[in-house]
């Protein structure tokens, strides 16, 4: 259950497994649903699940900060330059999730109207926090998400490398 | 003498009632409402309004002829209280304010149709296309205000197309009424 100096635990494992499908599930239905228009059947139906599962998102990586915060991590591989851009990719990565999420909330909270996460609760808005809101927590949201895709493409080649070409077990451990 | 300073006087107070006089719409006192309202799926009227904008008109007391009106609307500031509604509307789907961030319209001609009807003639520039429209309009009052200014509203509606400005209408022909109403302080 736990990471070890070695490998990681499958609570570690499971955490970043679910949230690289929901990402680039969130990723995929947030760009097929902007173009959406009023005669389609999704129009309503898929930001609401887009928000909805954003919020679940949200509260599955502090989750995951936590438990990360309060355990060790296996030992880092690789050289000095390689275990730098690790931790800073790693890090950025944590950062674009957290500010997408939350530009996201912004963007629809910005009319004091809560965030229904799907039919279990809503999420209340802090209503609106700066001029041009919705505009303005939109483009982040948009730039973020871009700058996650690319940067995720980034670490799973960077994994792929590290398996393939330098045959360490970086991979293997979070598999 | 005293005939002539006597005429001087009431010639000088009669010019003051009959001079063109410039009024400031004030938007500061939020006196004054851009407000639109157009059809949701045929079903209810879906209204919002345009909370920044800035204009004078030009009014002296007596009739239209030299009365003019200018307006400039702030095109970010859509306001149909809904976060996402007014985010989409100001995308590019619509007003599309990256490129186009204000609206205008400066009148060309103002006629008195009688029983306090007015028609302001003049050209709309909206999403970068000018086009000349009526607003029916009507006085509304004017008199002095009780901190030493004067004052003087108007209200008029107008009708517009989308399409005719250049935005497409994807639920079929888009008509929207604007709802206008100023009041202007004397300066």
């Amino acid at each position: 259950m736990k990471n070890t100096t070695q490998n990681y635990g499958w609570v570690a494992k499971s955490l970043h497994w679910m949230s690289a499908v929901v990402v680039i599930g969130m990723f995929a239905s947030g760009w097929w649903m902007v173009e959406l228009n009023y005669y389609s059947d999704w129009y309503r139906t898929a930001p609401f699940i887009h928000k909805s599962v954003g919020v679940l998102l949200l509260l599955l990586t502090l989750a995951r900060l936590c438990w990360k915060a309060s355990n060790m991590s296996p030992d880092a591989v690789g050289n000095a330059f390689e275990q730098f851009m690790a931790k800073a990719a790693h890090t950025v990565l944590y950062l674009l999730i957290v500010v997408i999420c939350v530009s996201g909330y912004l963007i629809s909270t910005a009319d004091g109207r809560g965030i229904e996460v799907f039919n279990w609760f809503v999420l209340p808005s802090f209503g609106e926090l700066f001029s041009q809101q919705a505009d303005t927590a939109g483009l982040i949201h948009k730039y973020s998400a871009y700058g996650l895709m690319g940067l995720g493409l980034l670490h799973a080649l960077a994994a792929l490398k590290h398996h393939f070409i330098d045959k360490d077990n970086t991979l293997k451990r979070m598999l | 003498m005293k005939k002539l300073i006597l005429t001087a006087a009431i010639l000088g107070a009669l010019s003051t009632t009959a001079s063109a006089a410039e009024y400031v719409i004030d938007t500061k006192g939020a006196h004054a409402f851009i407000n639109f309202k157009t059809s949701h799926l045929g079903v209810s009227w879906l209204t919002g309004r345009f909370n920044t904008f800035e204009g004078s008109f030009n009014y002296d007391g007596k009739s239209y002829d030299n009365a003019k009106i200018e307006v400039n609307i702030d095109t970010t500031s859509i306001d149909s209280n809904h976060a996402e509604r007014d985010k989409h509307l100001r995308s590019d789907d619509f007003l599309n304010v990256g490129k186009f961030p204000t609206a205008k319209f400066v009148s060309s001609k103002i006629i008195d149709k009688g029983n306090g009807k007015l028609e302001v003639q003049g050209a709309f520039t909206l999403h970068g296309t000018t086009k000349n429209i009526v607003i029916d309009a009507q006085k509304i009052g004017e008199g002095k205000d009780p901190w030493g200014g004067y004052r003087a509203g108007f209200s008029g509606t107008t009708e517009i197309r989308l399409a005719d400005y250049g935005m497409k209408e994807v639920l079929g022909p888009t008509t929207v009424m604007l709802d206008l109403h100023v009041e202007g302080i004397r300066k």
